[in-house]
């Protein structure tokens, strides 16, 4: 056996005459943090589902723990953990219960999963919540629930679908820290996000999805190196000005992106730039440089900005 | 795991969320047949005896066996409506299930097991109140039990099955509104079939809950005549049954996979 976890050659999934997931390949190794970045529709959800054996594949190749998801799906969902995007802790059931029932749906025994539910709940932050029922708990909360629900069987594998979607930036830091941990420890993660920082801040490798087809595959850093020039300058202007400035700027730049409210300038020497720009008479309102993101590299494979 | 095991892990999940909503069906499995027994029996029945008297059971007892298969179709509806459609769009534990080893057909046993252990429950409790308004002995009334079961579950499974395939929760109260309350009304429970207009008794004989109130009055009430019970033989009522909790349970674990797993 070799270290892949998940492998996908071809791997199609089509809804009548929709096709969710458009032949796409990737492999998914032993210890690493791989990530599904797309916008809403590329096929995330879709392709998750088929790993998690939930939704039948339609064409290609799928194996998880070298098993084969349409007769072994039982085995597989033994040893995994899912995060689902949309959270479905069971609200009429208290924490523990929730997490109780989950190791019994995983065939461990009474006295294996009450250690277990005080351990997940620590690691969860919730152990003051361990009696109490689910409804009133924060946003934040049901998600490390969620996640702790997902790590009761200790499975060798866990998928993430948006863990931090809809989070306000306090419980998507605190969430992001769990997540650290247990790459730490040396989970395999499936991460998928439209967040271009929560793919750069934990993700190993990924791939862009976008229409159900991947588009760009490698390490955020090698991602960004391949796709995006290495700054930005990012130009807001007058709305009399900015048509003028566009055309005045015209192959200043290595590459330039003309959003609604602003100028994207792709560049490896923002300080040269602005010289540049400053010698064609373009007086921006307000300049900001900054490195370039996964954002970047997003925009330059698909023409659209990740959330809108 | 086998199907066995998992079934009865979804039964214990079942057992453990009935623990916070057991108070709500209270009213349900105790004070309805109170009510029922004291207006219809006890009220009605002394109306209907001092009447022409074509009855060969004492109404009480008559009535209290229909309401014994009736309570099983209401209960046995109601378990595989609303819970179903919640556990598929609104509370979402069929979908928290199946990415455990759980899988959708165990769902479907699991909760059918646990129909089984609730459905004798209530029933028990029915005939227990039965025999304090002394409709029935409690022998007659405890036999009574099995076949109001089997009832409930006839209807438990197939309306799961039908429960799947709908979009969202509107058409459940439409079942009840259009499906149950009429077989409820025009079974038997309340009066003979024989009673009905001659052009609607076939009708009748082709509808559920008629045969579950048939069987529970011919094993119950042995030996009561024509005034009461058709001339059926009972393994046609139990036939009729069975082939609803079979057809019921291969419909539903193919639909649910299906919906579930699109
Ligand atoms: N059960 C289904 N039936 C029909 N179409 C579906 C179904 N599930 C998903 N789709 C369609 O498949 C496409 C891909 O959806 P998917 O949920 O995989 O995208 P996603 O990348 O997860 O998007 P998001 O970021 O919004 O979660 C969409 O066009 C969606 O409408
Ligand atoms: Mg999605």
């Amino acid at each position: 056996m070799t270290d892949t976890l998940v492998e996908a050659r071809g791997l199609t999934k089509r809804f009548d005459d929709l096709t969710a997931v458009d032949g796409i390949d990737f492999d998914i190794h032993q210890g690493e943090a791989f990530g599904f970045l797309g916008p809403n529709g590329a096929g995330k959800t879709s392709t998750m589902k088929m790993i998690t054996t939930v939704s039948p594949i339609t064409e290609g190749k799928l194996t998880v723990f070298g098993l084969d998801p349409t007769t072994q799906g039982r085995s597989i969902r033994q040893r995994i953990g899912v995060v689902p995007q949309e959270d479905n802790l069971d609200l009429e059931l208290t924490v523990s219960e929730n997490l109780y029932i989950y190791g019994r749906y995983h065939d461990m025994s009474r006295a294996e999963i009450n250690p277990r539910i005080t351990e997940l709940l620590e690691f969860a932050q919730l152990s003051d919540r361990r009696d109490s029922t689910v409804e009133p708990l924060s946003g934040g909360m049901k998600r490390r629930l969620t996640i702790a629900r997902a790590l009761i069987n200790d499975p060798d594998l866990i998928i993430l679908d948006e863990p931090t979607t809809g989070l306000d930036p306090q419980a998507r830091h605190l969430l992001w820290d769990r997540l650290y941990r247990l790459k730490r420890d040396g989970a395999t993660l499936i991460i998928t996000t439209h967040y271009m920082d929560e793919a750069e801040q934990l993700c190993d490798r990924l791939v862009v999805m976008d229409q159900g087809k991947i588009v760009a595959e490698g390490s955020p850093r090698e991602l960004i190196e391949q796709y995006a020039p290495r700054e930005v300058l990012e130009l807001r202007f007058d709305d009399e000005q900015r048509d003028d400035a566009v055309i005045k700027m015209d192959g200043v730049a290595a590459r330039s992106e003309v959003l609604a409210d602003r100028v994207l300038l792709y560049t490896d020497d923002a300080d040269d730039t602005q010289r540049a720009l400053h010698d064609r008479g373009v007086h921006p309102e307000q300049v900001l440089v900054r490195r370039s993101t996964l954002e970047d590299v997003f925009l330059r494979l698909t023409g659209r900005r990740l959330i809108d | 795991m086998t199907v066995l095991s998992r079934s009865l892990r979804v039964a214990e999940s079942e057992a453990i969320a009935y623990r916070r909503t057991w108070r709500g069906t209270v009213i349900s499995s105790f004070i309805n047949p109170i009510l029922f027994l004291a207006a219809m029996g006890a009220g009605l029945g002394s109306l209907v005896d001092s009447g022409s008297g074509e009855l060969a059971v004492p109404y009480l007892a008559f009535v209290a066996t229909g309401l014994m298969a009736a309570s099983g179709m209401q209960n046995g509806a109601t378990d595989g409506s609303f819970p179903v459609m919640a556990g598929i769009l609104w509370r979402k534990n069929f979908i928290g299930a199946i990415s455990t080893p759980i899988s959708p057909s165990d769902i479907i046993y699991g909760r059918f097991l646990w129909a089984m252990l609730r459905l004798t429950f209530v029933l028990v409790v029915f005939a227990v109140i039965a025999v304090l308004f002394g409709a029935m002995e409690i022998g007659p009334a405890l036999l009574a039990v099995p076949p109001a079961v089997l009832t409930g579950l006839g209807f438990l499974t197939v309306i799961t099955s039908w429960t799947v395939t709908q979009k969202d929760g509107l058409s459940l109260s439409t079942l009840f509104r259009f499906a149950i309350v009429p077989l409820f009304l025009f079974s038997g429970t309340f009066f003979p079939i024989s009673q009905l207009p001659g052009f609607l008794q076939p009708v009748a004989y082709v509808t559920p809950l008629f045969h579950g109130v048939e069987l529970v009055r011919k094993i119950a009430l042995p030996g009561v005549d024509a005034s009461v019970v058709t001339s059926i033989p009972m393994w046609i009522h139990f036939a009729y049954l069975l082939t609803m909790v079979a057809v019921g349970l291969y419909l539903s674990t193919r639909l649910l996979d299906k919906r579930l797993r699109p």
